[in-house]
């Protein structure tokens, strides 16, 4: 049974009904990466909202070590399991999302994982070279609990699984 | 007063915070995050706001202050100011950071020094707003009454 966040058990129950989760699927666990202080608290809530289990990173490099792929990584005891979806902030000092979402889809060990990217400026050519790099979505800053209702039909299907059935994603 | 009247005064001064343009929709959502198992979190996430923005106001008017401005700092700590304040719903110190962006485009300092002051001005404004709302759900609470759950369409 699915564990149950802070919203009513009626509406969640509902929404995971409507999105074909049955009571087997685990709590997806979404690893969620921002500088800033204030917008990892509400991607924090707005994901437990959404009865997901969130680990944040403050930095590409936080993020990476989490997964286990930081250049000369020797500390493991970390590292988190079974991320289903990892949703990053652009603009980051050091290493920007962009660079993070490569570093991802270039690893044999996490490139299934779905990485969604979020930004404050609307700029057609990053929001391009996103999603060609391999990101499922990108979204604009701030998020709204309607944005991260709809990333939850990235969730419903195995990481690596990539068949057409399920819900379409219908992005902004 | 009694809690109807707490409750009815709450509601008439939120709206108006919305009117003036103090606050936007972003500021609902989180309010729609907030709930028993997380009936702190509006509070928690604007004192964060407010941490933040201390520092940031401090590091804005440090740069502007060197003999020779870095534009590029001062821009990156207005692109991080407007979006915490964009976050939380601060609509006007959102504005007041994107103007300021177009004269740290131009390397303007007198702009820019301008601008500092003017982003400083509605923080200063909409962190009152903030502390004064906030007092008054304290006061609801204290005396037994719940904060109402408005409808607002935007």
């Amino acid at each position: 049974m699915a564990a149950v966040s802070a919203s009513p058990p009626s509406s969640s129950s509902s929404a995971a009904a409507s999105m074909g989760l049955d009571s087997g699927d685990k709590v997806p666990h979404v690893l969620a990466v921002d500088d800033s202080f204030v917008d990892r608290k509400i991607i924090e809530r707005l994901l437990t909202h959404s009865a997901c289990k969130v680990t944040t990173a403050e930095n590409a490099h936080g993020a990476l070590e989490l997964l286990g792929l930081a250049d000369g990584q020797q500390n493991f005891s970390n590292t988190v399991s079974n991320v289903s979806m990892i949703i990053t902030d652009y603009c980051m000092p050091g290493m920007t999302g962009y660079e993070l979402l490569k570093k991802i889809k270039e690893s044999p060990k996490v490139k299934q994982i779905p990485v969604i990217v979020v930004s404050s400026e609307n700029i057609p050519t990053r929001i391009e070279k996103c999603l060609e790099e391999g990101a499922e979505e990108f979204l604009l800053k701030p998020l709204r609990l309607s944005d991260v209702k709809k990333l939850r039909c990235h969730l419903t299907s195995n990481a690596g699984n990539n068949s057409d059935e399920g819900l379409i994603c219908v992005g902004r | 007063m009694e809690v109807g009247q707490m409750q009815r005064q709450w509601v008439d001064y939120t709206k108006s915070l919305f009117l003036e343009g103090f606050l936007d929709g972003q500021f609902l959502q989180l309010q729609q995050l907030q709930d028993e198992s997380n009936p702190d979190f509006v509070v928690e996430v604007v004192s964060l706001f407010f941490e933040d923005s201390e520092k940031l106001l401090n590091d804005l008017t440090r740069a502007l202050e060197q003999p020779s401005v870095d534009f590029k700092r001062v821009d990156a700590h207005v692109h991080q100011f407007k979006g915490s304040s964009s976050s939380i719903g601060a609509q006007r110190v959102k504005n007041a950071c994107i103007a300021f962006r177009n004269f740290c485009e131009e390397q303007n300092t007198e702009g820019c020094v301008r601008c500092v002051q003017q982003v400083k001005q509605e923080y200063y404004l909409v962190k009152n707003k903030l502390e004064t709302l906030f007092a008054m759900e304290q006061q609801i609470v204290a005396a037994g009454g719940s904060i109402p759950i408005l409808e607002l369409s935007f």
